[in-house]
Formats: C-alpha cells, sequence, structure tokens
C-alpha cells in the first residue's frame, strides 16, 4: 500500500472537523452528504465516469465482491441459466474468493482461464470457454493488474470478445488505478472495483464504479445509502480524502509512471547482481505495470528474504500470508506454471509515490545480504 | 547481542523476550507455526500453533516494540517430531516429543535459521539456568523453580548449541512470580492458561491418537510364562511400567497387580508380569550428548539420573564409553521404556543425557 498523501491527510483533517461539528446536527449532515456528492464528482471526473456511477465501498475488497457475487445473483435471478463465472486463477483472493465460494455454496460454476508465466491471460482458453458455456455466462471477472507480478491483462480484447456475446465483466482495477490511465466509460467495462489506499489515499474507503444499466444485486443490506446497491453510512472524510489522494495520482500518471518504470529498471537490475538465477518480472517487460517489481529467487525461502529484508529496513512482501501469519506459497505464482517451491521462494517490491531513489539505494545496500541469508537458512535446514 | 526470541504466544516465551529487551539485546520475536492444521482456534489449554497463539505472540511483540515474523516449520516438525512420535511408538519405544522438538527445531532449525539471519543467541522461556564459568565454560542447571525445571527436555542440545541458548527465566523462583511479571509489564497473555501434555495431540488422548494415525493391530497379551491373558488393539498403544488399561479379563493367580513388562511390537505382543519383574538394576543407553568436559565419566562416576520429564533424579553411577553409556542405579528403578531420555546430573547440573535402550 502507499502512505497516505499528505494532500489527502490534510484534506481528512479538515473535512472531520468540518462535519463534527456537533452544535448543529442538520446542518453538519448536510455537509457530510455534500461533501460525500463532491467526492464522488471529483472521483468520477478523474475516473471518466460519471458521478452516479461511483458507489463507495469500505475498499476493495467489497467493491469486488459486489462485482462478482452481486453481478452473480441479479443475473442468475433474471436467468437461471446463468450460472457460469468466467476468471482466472491469478487474481486477487478479493475478486477469487467470491467466485470459488459462489461455486462451492449457491451452485455457480466458476472456471478459470489459464495463464501464461508472465500470469497473462490466455485469450484463446478465454474464448473457447465462452463459446463452451454458450448462453450460460452470469459474469465475467479480471484483473486489470496483478497485484504481485504486476502483469497488465488484456483488458480490451477480453471486453471485445465478452461483448459479441452479451456478458458482463467486471475488473478488479485495484492496482491499475492511479498508475495507469483508465476511462470507464471508454473501458466497455461493467464494473470496476477501486482502492484509495492504493493511490495515497486512507485505509478503508474503496469503490465500485458500476455502470448505470449495470445488474447488480446488493450483498449487504440495509438502508441503501449508495445507489440502493450498498448500505452504511459513507465516511464522508475519507471519502474527500480518497478524491484528493486520487486526483493527485491521476494528475502525476504520466511523470510518475516515467519515474517508477525508471526506478524498476534499477531494482531490476540489483536483483539480477543479488541473484544471477532469478525470474523477473518488472515495468521493462511488457505488458508490466510501472510500480510493481516481482522475483522468483531459486533457494532462498520468502519468510526469510522478507525478515533479512526487513531488519535492514527494507519493506517488502513475499505474497499471501494465512491469518496466523503464515507465508503461503503464492496463487499466482503457482498458476503461472511454477512449483509450490518457487511460488515459496518470492519476492514482492512495490513503489509509490513516496518510493525515492534513496530507497532503491537503501535496497541495493540490502538485498547481496539478504538473499545470501535467506540461502543460507535453507542450507540449514 | 543480536537475540532471536521464540515467542510461542504463551507466558512464559513473552516474559523471556521482555527480560532480554531489557537486558539491553537487540530483540526480534519470531511465532513458529509448528501446527498444519493452524486455523482453529484454542479451546482450553490444549494445543498449540493456533490463530489465538500467533495474535498473543504479535500482541507481545507489539507490546516489546519489537520486530516480529511467523516462521513456517510445520514441515520440519511434522517430519521430526510428529512421524518420530509414531513410528518411535510403532517400534514398542516411548518417546518424548519435547526432547526431540528441543533436539531439531528450536536448537536446531530455529537456531540455525537465526545464524545465517545474524543472530548471536536465541531466548526461549525454557526454565533453566545457564552458568558460565570464569574459564567461559558454559554449564546447564536446573532451573530456581524445581516444579517449573525443563532441564530434562534441554539436555539433548548438547555443548555447541548451548552457547547460542538464552533462558532468561531460569532465575524465577516460580511461575506465579513469571505471571506477575507479565501482568506488571502489560503482557496480555498474563493470565492464560498453561499449556501441557504433547501439543499435537490436542484432545490429550495419545492412544487415540496414535490409533488413527497407525490403525488397530489386534494381538496377545500374554504374562511371563507366555501364557495368553487378554488381548489389545495394538501393541504400539502400551508402554513398560503401564498398570491401567491393560483390560485383562482375569486376575493373576496371586491377586497382585500385573503391569507391562515389555512390549514387542515385532510379534504384536505385549507382555504383563508382576511388579518385581520391572526392575531394573542398570540402564544402557545410546546417542549420548554431553555437557560436561571437565566430567568425562570415562570412569565409573557418581550421579544423578532423571527418566521423566517431571520424575525425581536417584542415585546412580556413570560410565562413558563412546557414544553409549552404562548407569548403574544405586536403588533397582521400574517402568523404564526404551526410548525415553536418561538425564545425568552432578547436583543441579547436567552433565550429559543419552537414550535408553533398554
Amino acid at each position: 500500500m502507499s502512505p497516505l498523501r499528505p494532500a489527502a491527510r490534510e484534506a481528512w483533517i479538515e473535512a472531520s472537523e468540518r462535519i463534527g461539528n456537533p452544535s448543529s446536527l442538520h446542518a453538519s449532515g448536510r455537509a457530510a452528504r455534500g461533501l460525500v456528492e463532491d467526492a464522488r464528482e471529483r472521483i468520477a471526473a478523474a475516473l471518466g465516469a460519471h458521478p452516479t456511477e461511483v458507489v463507495f465501498t469500505s475498499g476493495g475488497t467489497e467493491a469486488d465482491n459486489i462485482g462478482v457475487v452481486g453481478a452473480f445473483w441479479a443475473r442468475r435471478n433474471e436467468q437461471p441459466r446463468h450460472c457460469v463465472i468466467l476468471t482466472s486463477a491469478v487474481e486477487h483472493h478479493a475478486a477469487l474468493d467470491p467466485a470459488r465460494w459462489l461455486a462451492r455454496h449457491h451452485g455457480a460454476q466458476s472456471v478459470e482461464i489459464d495463464v501464461d508465466g508472465h500470469g497473462s491471460l490466455d485469450l484463446e482458453h478465454l474464448a473457447h470457454a465462452v463459446t463452451a458455456a454458450a448462453g450460460e455466462v452470469a459474469v465475467a471477472s479480471f484483473q486489470w493488474v496483478n497485484n504481485e507480478v504486476g502483469t497488465v491483462q488484456p483488458l480490451a480484447d477480453v471486453v471485445d470478445l465478452m461483448e459479441r456475446h452479451g456478458i458482463p465483466v467486471h475488473a478488479d482495477a485495484v492496482q491499475g488505478v492511479g498508475h495507469l490511465p483508465f476511462d470507464f466509460a471508454a473501458s466497455g467495462l461493467v464494473s470496476a472495483a477501486i482502492s484509495a489506499h492504493k493511490v495515497g489515499g486512507p485505509v478503508g474507503i474503496g469503490a465500485l464504479i458500476a455502470r448505470r444499466d449495470a445488474q447488480l444485486a446488493p450483498v449487504i443490506h440495509g438502508g441503501g445509502q449508495e445507489r440502493r446497491l450498498r448500505s452504511g453510512t459513507v465516511d464522508a472524510a475519507s471519502a474527500w480524502s480518497f478524491a484528493i489522494a486520487l486526483d493527485e495520482a491521476v494528475r502525476d500518471l504520466e511523470s510518475e509512471a516515467a519515474r517508477l518504470t525508471a526506478m524498476g529498471e534499477r531494482i531490476e537490475r540489483l536483483l539480477r547482481d543479488a541473484a544471477a538465477d532469478a525470474c523477473i518480472h518488472g515495468p521493462t517487460h511488457a505488458n508490466a505495470a510501472p510500480h510493481i517489481v516481482h522475483a522468483i529467487i531459486p533457494g532462498a525461502p520468502g519468510e526469510a528474504l522478507l525478515t533479512a529484508l526487513d531488519l535492514a529496513g527494507i519493506d517488502a512482501s513475499p505474497g499471501a500470508a494465512c491469518t496466523a501469519g503464515v507465508i503461503e506459497p503464492s496463487h499466482v505464482v503457482e498458476a503461472m506454471g511454477y512449483d509450490a517451491a518457487a511460488a515459496s521462494q518470492t519476492l514482492r517490491l512495490s513503489m509509490g509515490w513516496s518510493t525515492t531513489e534513496a530507497d532503491v539505494d537503501a535496497l541495493g545496500q540490502a538485498l547481496a545480504p539478504a538473499v545470501k541469508a535467506a540461502r543460507a537458512t535453507r542450507a540449514a535446514v | 547481542m543480536k537475540v532471536l526470541a521464540a515467542l510461542s504466544g504463551g507466558v512464559d516465551s513473552a516474559v523471556a523476550a521482555a527480560r532480554a529487551v531489557e537486558a539491553g539485546h537487540d530483540v526480534v520475536g519470531v511465532h513458529m507455526a509448528l501446527s498444519r492444521n493452524r486455523d482453529e482456534y484454542r479451546t482450553g489449554s490444549r494445543g498449540c500453533c493456533s490463530i489465538e497463539d500467533a495474535n498473543d505472540a504479535r500482541r507481545a511483540a507489539d507490546k516489546l516494540g519489537i520486530p516480529y515474523y511467523v516462521w513456517d516449520l510445520s514441515d520440519e516438525f511434522h517430519d521430526r517430531v510428529v512421524t518420530d512420535f509414531i513410528s518411535e511408538y510403532e517400534a514398542g519405544r516411548t518417546p518424548n516429543p519435547c526432547v526431540r522438538c528441543n533436539e531439531y527445531i528450536k536448537f536446531d532449525t530455529l537456531l540455525e535459521r537465526a545464524q545465517a539471519l545474524g543472530f548471536d543467541a536465541v531466548a526461549t522461556g525454557h526454565y533453566a539456568r545457564i552458568v558460565i564459568r570464569k574459564d567461559g565454560t558454559r554449564e546447564l542447571h536446573r532451573a530456581n523453580d524445581p516444579d517449573k525445571d525443563q532441564s530434562y527436555v534441554l539436555a539433548v542440545m548438547g555443548p555447541s548449541k548451548l552457547a547460542r541458548a538464552m533462558f532468561p527465566l531460569g532465575q524465577m523462583r516460580s511461575k506465579a512470580e513469571v505471571r506477575a511479571e507479565a501482568a506488571v509489564r502489560g503482557l496480555g497473555v498474563s493470565n492464560k492458561p498453561d499449556s501441557y501434555d504433547i501439543c499435537f495431540v490436542a484432545d490429550g488422548d495419545t492412544k487415540g491418537f496414535l490409533e488413527r494415525a497407525l490403525g488397530t493391530r489386534p494381538g496377545d497379551i500374554i504374562d511371563e510364562n507366555g501364557l495368553v491373558v487378554g488381548a489389545h488393539a495394538g501393541a504400539y498403544g502400551f508402554t513398560v511400567g503401564q498398570r491401567k488399561g491393560l483390560r485383562l479379563p482375569r486376575p493373576a493367580a496371586d491377586g497382585a497387580p500385573r503391569y507391562v513388562t515389555s512390549v514387542d511390537t515385532a510379534r504384536n505382543v505385549v507382555t504383563v508380569g508382576p511388579e518385581t519383574l520391572l526392575s531394573v538394576g542398570t540402564l544402557r543407553g545410546s546417542k549420548t550428548v554431553w555437557l560436561a568436559d571437565d566430567v568425562p565419566a570415562m570412569t565409573p562416576t557418581p550421579c544423578l539420573v532423571q527418566v521423566r520429564a517431571h520424575g525425581a533424579a536417584v542415585g546412580a553411577t556413570v560410565v562413558r564409553d563412546g557414544d553409549s553409556v552404562v548407569i548403574d542405579l544405586d536403588e533397582p528403578m521400574r517402568g523404564v521404556a526404551a526410548g525415553q531420555s536418561a538425564v545425568l546430573y552432578a547436583g543441579t547440573r547436567v552433565l550429559g543425557q543419552a537414550t535408553i535402550d533398554r
């Protein structure tokens, strides 16, 4: 995640003071509502969407759940034949687990499309799957940018194909927005999940950008505050702070993408120097996001690598961790065709607005000893 | 020193880590995930490696302001401790999985990983004392609190591992004192119940655990004359010295209670007999680990010997011969099973340990 941008922090503090005035309940209620609508308009403008299309949620996970589960329920209610969900095995758990849960508990059939060795969707497999499931697909759900390896999926091709079959496409856009240009209206997507803290906004708020004609059922029930689709009072200060952060991210997008890509190239070189046999995915590769560098480092357990880097002051992430904190083999790397051992020897480095060349320098200092130490822990066992 | 504190999520390891921090060391907390089914919440005081334990360990690290990591050692634990536990019973011996865990997990895998990552020592919440003599020699001693003393399960680590271990609780007078210290330090685990029994046998039913792992293997129970006197569901489930759970249909001719005197899993036969047949005057052991170079015991040397984690130490004379030891007991002892650890003491000091062959 990106740290909170100073402008977003200022916006949050200012907003929370303004709407927190207890002496005028009605006025403050109006102020809060007004602020949420201001935020909605700004976010819509930044993403090529209409304000009505912005549905605030508690974050990217909830937005993905509405995009997958809500679409499945609405589409199947309309037509019981609609029971297939097209997705892939490299999705973020926020989108993958709802599809698998629907398959396990609600009679859905989740078809996970293959990816290649870079995590890129196999469009031929997708075309076959659509034909095979003729007329039965409820929703197609694909990520825009893979959160672990940074691969940018060919969403335009996916949308083209799905439109021909009248299948709505939901995109987990959490990792793409703020780093790559995004125009919701032009994308052809029916819905897209976004998260504030990935663009330097506060944790605890996100949105589903959903076309007005999107067939979506609510997944949580109550007052229906957000377009009758999402219930619960919107956190006005966080929504406003989110809008400010997104604005800044979109404003600086081009120059930041260039800056991060250049740093990413350096990180790729550093990784290669520290582990010549590492398999690296980074911004210099085709169809890659500018802000993620991923490496599979043979013989270096992610757990030990993370410990060594963290002790050296580098925040890295090896992949997913279970509730107890145990690092698990990456389902993304496994889906890319690697074995469980390789999927446990991974290192993910992400950059954001606050990342500096000095951070990369520090990484350069820490990387080789950390790889060496991590490999030694394995030799010790 | 750079110290890696093993944090189980319990009160002992939390206080041990706190003391290491207070002593001025550069401390990092590591929780070892040992169980493969770790998505379970603990109930009562049994079980280990639950989500709650991991959370408690994390909260202790938060409180102490030290970095915290979870290391997954469940494969090593399964292969080295759980599998060994089952195969030892299957071979008719009585293993001590805590000894095995200290030998292969805490003071091997963990210690070696720690060293590879640049740590000088591993601190645990064990109750034992390390005494450093003027010449730098390290001695392992019983803890001040004899009720909590764990030197018996630590002796297996040997001198080179001992040089990299820290037991900050060794001087504590009692568990109550440790709990009080935890409360004063604001550690949320101060009232957490003690864990006991075997951590991976969550319900405490060792026999049931073995039955699930090994299946039932019905066979005969015979007496000292070879007469069939009963039946069993698997010889592996019995331990020499055991009296309860034999379910013999008829009492012995003389009415005296009968005990398991030998377990032969190869023939799947359990032999029972009177208490007198259980007595042994000499123990023979192998896989000897020696912690006291200055007391080599190459000639008969008086000592104390303890054969169970919570048993008393009794007088004996020990002679070492390479990897083996012969321990002559001052008074005969009963119910000693192959596979148990014999730990030798001089006063409170651990001299060494061996695995009992017979």
